[in-house]
């Protein structure tokens, strides 16, 4: 099968398409619920939720325990809400003119 | 020619003789050289075959893949890289910000299919010149064309890329000189202002804390940005009551002396000094830290002033990479509140800022001040 393969017409993949929804992590960052599309990588969707629960956590020992955190890229919106060691996370995809 | 090699008048007439000159003296231009990236080998034939044909006869060559494209840009120089987004393996995104980062000098533009919106943000987000779909009619494909050769003229003849100002003195003088009435919106990050023409006169300049020809030299020392022309508002009173040449004279006479204090690091440092004080004043400001250098921190009202400072760094870097490695372009503010006070977050090259604020300001007063505190303190 892998010499069929030469042939066939090399499919370019898309580039990562944002996505919207919501996902909860525990305290060890692991998701236990998600509504995001199943076309999203869960291994970005892990990149997200340990720098979100890394974020809570250090502030937390710096004594600025924050309840909220909210980062806003160009095309994507991650707020997230803490949930006393985890955390859940909503993801907004934005467009040009937003703020 | 003489027998000593110059250029013998008495053997010409005059005006061959300062033709000759001419063409003697003037600096030959050299020919563009156009990098095109896409993994559809027809596209790649149908658009070299379409811009060899462009005035300038540009040098046009072609990468099949990303990795090839990022191994020819080493290579060799090129003047304008036109980039697909859709590629296997290594993807638009990530060409443009390997691009970005190595090659700052080249004009980019993505030339896609993709019409989604969130590509569009993400590729001027990542710093491209221009996001076009691929043209699917003959005005399109004029278009693209006339984009082509005005990124070429760019490069040529815009000097240091990245300097904003020089290319908004441009766009300036063209509105004055064309008698165009219209609205300049610029932005740089957080930072916007406005210029109103109206039939080839600036009338009105504004930022977020200055109004008239103060608002136009701060708008003119932005170093980088993007802009924007609206559709002009002829009713706007009128606050600038000079020509734009004595506008820009005077602007550029500003802007050299401010340049030339900031040289001096004794007077830069105490400027920093001040204004941190300064800002600490704010209304609703509770503290402000900021750091200047990897072990390097200032502060005014803050108990743990190394352990915010710590974690300021990490935040402001953990979401930076994120964002590399998501491909999602470079995150701008981040906030985030305790039950006492909100904090915000904010990085200016290797410096970043956070600012806490009163619990009780109202979301529109947050933004305000914020946006206030962030101009101040990045100027």
């Amino acid at each position: 099968m892998g010499l069929l393969n030469i042939f066939a017409r090399r499919r370019s993949r898309l580039p990562l398409q944002l996505p919207v929804g919501t996902f909860t992590v525990n305290k060890l960052g692991a998701i236990t619920a998600s509504t995001l599309p199943r076309s999203f990588p869960l291994q970005c969707a892990h990149e997200i939720a340990e720098a979100v629960v890394a974020t809570f956590k250090e502030a937390r020992a710096s004594r600025l325990p924050l309840a909220e955190l909210n980062v806003t890229y160009p095309g994507l919106k991650v707020a997230a809400r803490d949930l006393g060691g985890g955390a859940i996370i909503f993801l907004l995809p934005r467009t040009m003119g937003q703020n | 020619m003489g027998a000593n090699g110059r250029l013998d008048k008495t053997l010409l007439s005059p005006k061959a003789y300062r033709r000759s000159m001419s063409e003697m003296t003037q600096p030959e231009r050299p020919t563009p050289r156009i990098l095109l990236v896409d993994d559809d080998r027809e596209f790649l034939r149908v658009y070299r075959e379409l811009l060899l044909k462009q005035p300038g006869q540009p040098e046009v060559r072609t990468a099949e893949t990303g990795q090839r494209a990022l191994a020819m840009l080493e290579a060799g120089q090129f003047d304008l890289l036109l980039c697909d987004l859709k590629m296997a393996k290594v993807d638009g995104f990530q060409v443009l910000a390997i691009v970005r980062r190595k090659h700052p000098q080249l004009r980019t533009m993505v030339l896609t299919g993709l019409a989604e919106e969130q590509f569009r943000a993400r590729a001027y987000a990542i710093g491209v010149d221009l996001f076009l779909q691929k043209p699917t009619t003959p005005e399109e494909t004029k278009l693209f064309l006339e984009c082509v050769e005005s990124l070429l003229g760019a490069g040529a003849t815009a000097g240091f890329r990245g300097i904003q100002s020089k290319a908004l003195v441009d766009i300036i003088q063209l509105e004055c000189l064309s008698l165009s009435s219209s609205v300049l919106r610029v932005s740089q990050g957080v930072q916007e202002g406005r210029i109103w023409f109206l039939s080839g006169e600036i009338i009105d300049a504004t930022t977020a804390d200055l109004v008239g020809a103060r608002a136009f030299e701060r708008i003119l020392s932005w170093k980088n940005g993007t802009f924007e022309v609206l559709p002009p508002e002829p009713e706007r009173t009128r606050t600038v009551f000079s020509s734009y040449q004595t506008l820009l004279l005077e602007t550029a006479h500003v802007l050299d002396e401010i340049q030339a204090e900031q040289l001096d690091p004794a007077h830069t440092e105490m400027l920093r000094k001040a204004s941190l004080a300064e800002l600490a004043r704010t209304q609703g400001v509770e503290f402000i830290l900021a750091t200047t250098k990897p072990d390097a921190t200032e502060s005014w009202g803050v108990e743990n002033a190394e352990k915010v400072a710590e974690w300021t760094r990490r935040t402001v870097e953990r979401f930076q990479t994120l964002g590399e490695n998501l491909k999602l372009g470079v995150p701008g503010q981040m906030d985030g509140s305790t039950t006492q006070r909100h904090v915000v977050l904010a990085r200016r090259g290797d410096r970043a800022i956070c600012l806490g604020l009163q619990r009780a300001l109202a979301p529109e007063q947050i933004r305000q001040t914020v946006n206030t505190l962030l101009l101040k303190w990045a100027s």
